[in-house]
């Protein structure tokens, strides 16, 4: 498990994270959730040690500022921003990795085919594209098989092939009792992925929920981008603007702000009077 | 999943420094440095260099200092002061920020290793990526004279090789020392460029000028001399080769006079403890934990 308590780090004279207390239990799978800069990625580094901090971090019982690299054996990770030795290949870098986490040497070639990466395995990181650095990223997290995982944004760089892919191989590492801590901006993956949603904003908790009831409890609202038949888009502008929606026309459709949990409604409006939606995008705020 | 034991020292050996740690790190540095173009340059340009004032100097081989510190010896030190102390020192400094900025620093301290195995690895793994380059360079020198009949010996290069190696695990040490106070490469090189230009020339003219001014002692002239590493090599140099300490004018002659055969011992102690009190302060500043 892992409990932070009063966690408080400055970058300057500014708090990047003010007092934050979390707890997760074995077995748990959590997502933090905020805006830019509301501290996500800053409490991975404090877990990790990469950073210096005020107050207290515990994995599995094991203080992470008095002993560092204790702690950091129990944990995976998958940062956001990825930084290998370019110069090295797949193989050299697993190795390496291996060698640091004493992982046996079997591990290797399992976590090579987990990810997909068995043909890649001689390239040079520097050769590799941006999905295929996340999953290398995701074979040396999983390479001694930890009981802790942190990653941070691990999707955010990928196509959509490649992050349904992801987000398959994530779903499969929860449960089994192992910690799974995931920092992202989209709620629709956290939804899938975890089972408690911790929302920050400016470096404080504003909420803890499950994911479903986050955008309620925070009242947070989505943008529908319509596409609609028969050039019917003035239309369907006044119709939503006459049902209290915030709707406007931009060149290709109607722009239309909706509940982040009920976004079918204004779609229903329009379709009982007789507009027809074509297409439809989600923006979310 | 791992099964998590409570026994987590136990198993990482708590968190004392692990010298199987510092190897991984050592293997690491030196893979990536037969990968560095900029190390491949300087090995070739110096190994080139090396068979160049070779070839130069044998014709006039048969002017001997004494015990075979010809020409050929103290080109080949002169080049160690100016190329060797400019490598080592321009590795050292940009190593930690190149990995600072690429996020590489952050991905290994992201693993169970601690900053001071991190920090030996690198030290322990340069000084091995420039042995290899001093082992090619004075290689081809050795096999020149020896193809030409000249008077460099085996053992006279195998000790310039082994001093040349001290001057540059001091260097290397220094450049840690710039490259754990910066955060980005460039500012890094700027600085260890710097920090060679005040060794190996203004260290030089600072001490002449200092003579010309106040009219230092020749005592003091030495120990002012001597206090730099590159001129304690230099020192250790010549001894070690045989030489004579007459080509240092009188601060040499006062040197052999007052501290006879211990001279060198003095050189070499210099050079240690130009090597331990950088890496020291390495330590002390990476140690504390700048946040990456």
């Amino acid at each position: 498990m892992i409990t932070i308590e009063n966690l408080v780090k400055h970058y300057g004279r500014t708090a990047v994270l003010d007092g934050v207390d979390i707890e997760i239990a074995d077995g748990e799978s959590v997502g933090l959730w905020g805006p830019n800069g509301a501290g996500k990625t800053t409490i991975m580094r404090c877990i990790l040690g990469l950073v210096r901090y005020e107050g207290s971090i515990r994995v599995h019982g094991i203080d992470a500022k008095r002993r560092p690299k204790a702690t950091r054996r129990l944990i995976g990770t998958v940062p956001q921003e990825l930084g290998f030795y370019d110069d090295l290949t797949i193989r050299e870098t697993l190795q390496l990795t291996r060698r640091l986490r004493r992982a046996p040497a079997e591990r290797l070639p399992l976590v090579i085919e987990q990810v997909g990466l068995e043909q890649h395995a001689a390239k040079r990181v520097r050769e590799l594209s941006g999905g295929m650095k996340q999953r290398l990223a995701l074979a040396l997290a999983l390479l001694d098989d930890p009981p802790v995982l942190l990653l941070d944004e691990p999707t955010s760089s990928l196509d959509l092939a490649s992050r349904e892919l992801m987000v398959r191989q994530l779903e499969d590492l929860r449960g089994e009792g192992r910690v799974l801590l995931l920092c992202s901006h989209n709620l629709e993956e956290l939804a899938m992925l975890v089972d408690r949603v911790v929302a920050l904003d400016n470096g404080r908790v504003v909420e803890e929920c499950p994911p479903s009831q986050l955008a309620d409890r925070l009242g947070l609202s989505s943008w529908l981008h319509l596409s609609v038949a028969g050039g019917d888009e003035a239309r369907a502008h006044e119709l939503l603007a006459a049902k209290g929606f915030n709707a406007r026309l931009n060149g290709h459709g109607v722009l239309v702000e909706v509940s982040a949990q009920r976004k079918a409604v204004a779609l229903g409006h329009l379709s009982e009077s007789g507009v027809e939606v074509l297409d439809f995008e989600v923006w979310r705020r | 999943m791992s099964e998590v034991d409570t026994g987590v020292e136990e198993q990482v050996g708590g968190e004392g420094v692990e010298f199987r740690l510092i190897r991984v790190i050592v293997v690491k540095v030196l893979q990536e440095s037969l990968r560095d173009r900029w190390f491949w340059l300087y090995t070739i340009g110096f190994a080139a260099l090396a068979a160049s004032l070779t070839l130069v100097a044998i014709p006039d081989s048969s002017v001997v200092l004494s015990g075979g510190f010809g020409r050929t010896g103290a080109a080949l030190v002169a080049l160690v002061q100016l190329v060797v102390v400019l490598m080592a020192i321009s590795l050292g400094a940009r190593v930690l920020p190149s990995e600072r900025e690429s996020g590489s620093l952050a991905f290994v301290l992201s693993q169970p290793i601690g900053r001071t195995e991190v920090l030996l690895g690198t030290f322990v793994g340069l000084g091995g990526a420039l042995l290899a380059a001093l082992a090619a360079g004075f290689g081809v020198a050795g096999v020149l004279s020896t193809l030409r009949d000249a008077s460099v010996s085996a053992s006279v290069l195998i000790r310039l090789t082994g001093l040349s190696w001290l001057l540059s695990l001091c260097a290397v040490a220094i450049g840690l020392v710039i490259g754990v106070s910066q955060r980005k490469v460039g500012a890094a090189t700027s600085t260890a460029l710097f920090v060679w230009f005040v060794l190996v020339f203004l260290g030089d003219l600072g001490i002449m000028g200092s003579v010309l001014a106040s009219r230092l002692p020749v005592e003091s002239l030495f120990l002012a001399a001597v206090l730099n590493p590159v001129e304690a090599f230099r020192v250790a140099a010549i001894v070690a080769l045989d030489g004579s300490l007459d080509a240092l004018g009188p601060a040499g002659t006062y040197a052999v006079d007052t501290y006879g055969d211990r001279v060198g011992l003095i050189g070499v102690g210099v050079l240690v403890a130009w090597v331990v009190a950088p890496l020291t302060l390495a330590w002390l500043v990476f140690r504390r934990g700048a946040d990456l």
